[in-house]
């Protein structure tokens, strides 16, 4: 009897991680954006546990330094050990955009729910003001706000805080027009005649197929939170005293670090920066074929 | 095109207007900083005056820039100015109007722009439609990768990078201003025009190579939609030339909707060049703004904002009106 049981063919079922790792080899730019934002994870980890925090603020270091065995990164005019200021800057750009890209994901997600799922004057008024807003240059007036603050008084949430007040219009549409289309479909229109409420409608029936659409709007939004935080610093309106990468250029080039030869000081915080960026964008692109079974391949 | 349809753009243009100048007017009035009262604290850290004149002083300009008024009454006077661009002085550079200020930098930023615009939409697109077309040659369509994967840098990283490639390493451009120190400003002489051109073709560069990847990616998207349509396959089997297909079958169909992409875009364009001018030192409204952040000249602030907000809104609205002329099958009516 046993001899039968081994004839039988062996499925051969691969565990989860197999399977992820799988996908991750065709999804090349999802793989590709997740190592690098490994690496920085990892850079910033290490760092944190390794460097004194203090370093990366102005006065601490011998200034104007380039790269050597003391200082792998090197110092800039104001005395800060710039290896100190990338991990301290990565942490505090990485805050940044998970604060400001959740934030305001979870107001677009109530606004866009909200308006797309009781419709009427609600929707119209969300929609009106959503479009209102939308020509407005969005930096400019964070500009506005943030020159209006002192400057002393900025700090890293001022800038987190900034960032969200004009950054849920773009994702409320969005989620606004997927939920509409969402609430069209049979098996809303057969919960709500199996007189299932509005908010299990809501949350047990279109929040879970608009998950993977979620995600991908959140890390829109902390790819527009990271831009456009890194935009004000850069034009002297971030916390001037924190590493911030869009301070350090801003910095550099106030004190034209090119034409007196610092080239390590504008370059190391403007790499790391592209390699964020860079690392969303490749997540997001990955992430939008992930969800959208169209353009998704197989093996 | 109808009559109406104009109308409620208008009347949303002027909806937009209206938003964008209430919040500049009430942001710096909910943070209940003094610009003039800020602006003279920092004069008295460099000396020049007491500070015991300071209330008087400050009580004197509150009255000349009427920030005495009640606060609606401000509001209305803020709101008609607008109207009638007038945007007030500067308080760094009294005599002059923000107006002024911003008239006398907006050439180089329009030249700037103007010239960017172009040639990333133009280059970006043929990139694009070429890279979705299945008989361009191979080489070709690959070209498109490397510029569609500079897309996620912003102009300004882009601009950073150039600075160190070309300007620093290379030495073949200058690394900032406006023109060669030495050189005397007269537009006459070829070889100052040319040392600005010279000044200007790193920050150009930047923003077009930062700008250029959203075409490519948008068109090369367009373009596989396109292919399949039936009249580009009744063109063929009409047994049009390749060339006759791709430019009047494929390019003008798939362009359409890039133009909508444009409009959309252009805030982010705009920004973007603003802050690329700041950063290179060149003098448009970039460098007028940065100043005027440095030195806490508030109006001039406010004025820039509203300025280029009105525009790109008024440029909106206006490819929307003529969107028509492009697409025969779209009629406002």
């Amino acid at each position: 009897m046993t001899t039968l049981a081994a004839t039988q063919p062996e499925i051969f079922r691969p565990s989860r991680t197999i399977l992820v790792l799988r996908y991750l080899r065709r999804n090349k730019s999802l793989a590709i954006g997740l190592f690098i934002l490994f690496g920085l994870t990892v850079f910033t980890i290490v760092g944190m546990a390794t460097i004194n925090w203090g370093d990366a603020y102005p006065l601490s270091v011998r200034g104007r330094q380039p790269p050597s065995v003391e200082f792998p990164f090197g110092t800039d005019f104001f005395g800060r050990d710039l290896l100190a200021a990338m991990v301290v800057g990565l942490w505090q750009t990485a805050l940044i955009g998970v604060l400001a890209g959740g934030v305001s994901i979870i107001i677009a997600i109530i606004l866009g729910f909200t308006a797309a799922y009781f419709g009427g004057w609600v929707d119209s008024g969300i929609k009106g003001v959503c479009q209102v807003l939308t020509p407005i240059p969005v930096f400019l007036i964070q500009v506005i706000i943030a020159g209006s603050l002192d400057k002393r008084s900025v700090t890293i949430y001022t800038m987190a805080f900034i960032v969200i007040l004009l950054a849920w219009m773009g994702p409320t549409l969005v989620i606004r027009s997927q939920v509409l289309t969402m609430k069209e479909r049979q098996f809303v229109m057969v919960a709500k005649l199996s007189g299932v409420g509005d908010l299990n409608i809501i949350f047990k029936e279109i929040m879970p197929n608009l998950l993977p659409f979620i995600v991908a709007a959140f890390v829109t939004a902390v790819f527009s939170a990271v831009f456009a935080s890194f935009y004000l610093a850069v034009l002297g309106l971030g916390p001037l005293r924190e590493p911030l990468m869009g301070n350090i250029i801003w910095a550099a080039q106030s004190q034209s670090a090119f034409f007196n030869g610092w080239w390590w000081w504008p370059l190391e915080p403007a790499i790391a920066l592209m390699l964020i960026l860079g690392s969303l964008a490749l997540i997001n692109m990955g992430l939008d074929e992930l969800s959208n079974p169209r353009v998704r391949r197989t093996e | 095109m109808s009559i109406r349809k104009v109308v409620s753009r208008l009347l949303f243009l002027f909806l937009v207007i209206w938003a964008a100048s209430t919040i500049t007017f009430f942001i710096p009035r909910i943070s209940k900083k003094n610009p003039i009262r800020e602006r003279f604290i920092q004069l008295t850290m460099t000396g020049g005056f007491s500070p015991a004149d300071l209330n008087a002083i400050v009580a004197s300009f509150n009255e000349k820039f009427g920030l005495d008024k009640p606060l609606w009454q401000q509001y209305i006077d803020y709101f008609s100015g607008i109207i009638r661009f007038d945007m007030g002085y500067s308080l760094n550079k009294y005599p002059r109007t923000v107006m002024q200020l911003i008239m006398d930098s907006l050439p180089w930023t329009i030249v700037l722009l103007f010239v960017t615009t172009i040639i990333s939409f133009v280059f970006g697109n043929l990139m694009g439609a070429v890279a979705a077309w299945p008989k361009a040659p191979s080489w070709l369509r690959g070209c498109a990768t490397p510029f569609v994967l500079l897309m996620g840098i912003p102009p300004v990283l882009m601009a950073v990078f150039l600075l160190f490639i070309v300007a620093f390493r290379l030495k073949l451009l200058p690394l900032g201003n406006v023109y060669s120190t030495g050189m005397v400003p007269d537009w006459s002489d070829p070889a100052f025009v040319w040392d600005v051109i010279k000044h200007q073709i790193l920050p150009a560069l930047a923003l077009i190579l930062g700008t250029v990847g959203g075409w490519v990616l948008g068109m090369r998207g367009m373009g596989v939609t396109i292919q399949g349509e039936d009249y580009v396959l009744f063109a063929e089997h009409k047994g049009l030339g390749g060339f006759t297909i791709f430019k009047d079958y494929y390019l003008r169909n798939a362009l359409l909707p890039q133009v909508t992409a444009f409009a959309l875009a252009l805030g982010t364009v705009v920004t973007s060049a603003v802050v690329v001018e700041s950063q290179f030192g060149l003098p448009g409204l970039g460098n007028v703004l940065g100043q005027a952040i440095n030195s806490n000249d508030f109006t001039v602030i406010y004025g820039v904002v509203l300025f280029v907000t009105i525009a790109v809104a008024t440029i909106m609205v206006v490819v929307e009106l003529l969107y028509p002329l492009l697409d025969p099958r779209i009629r406002h009516d």
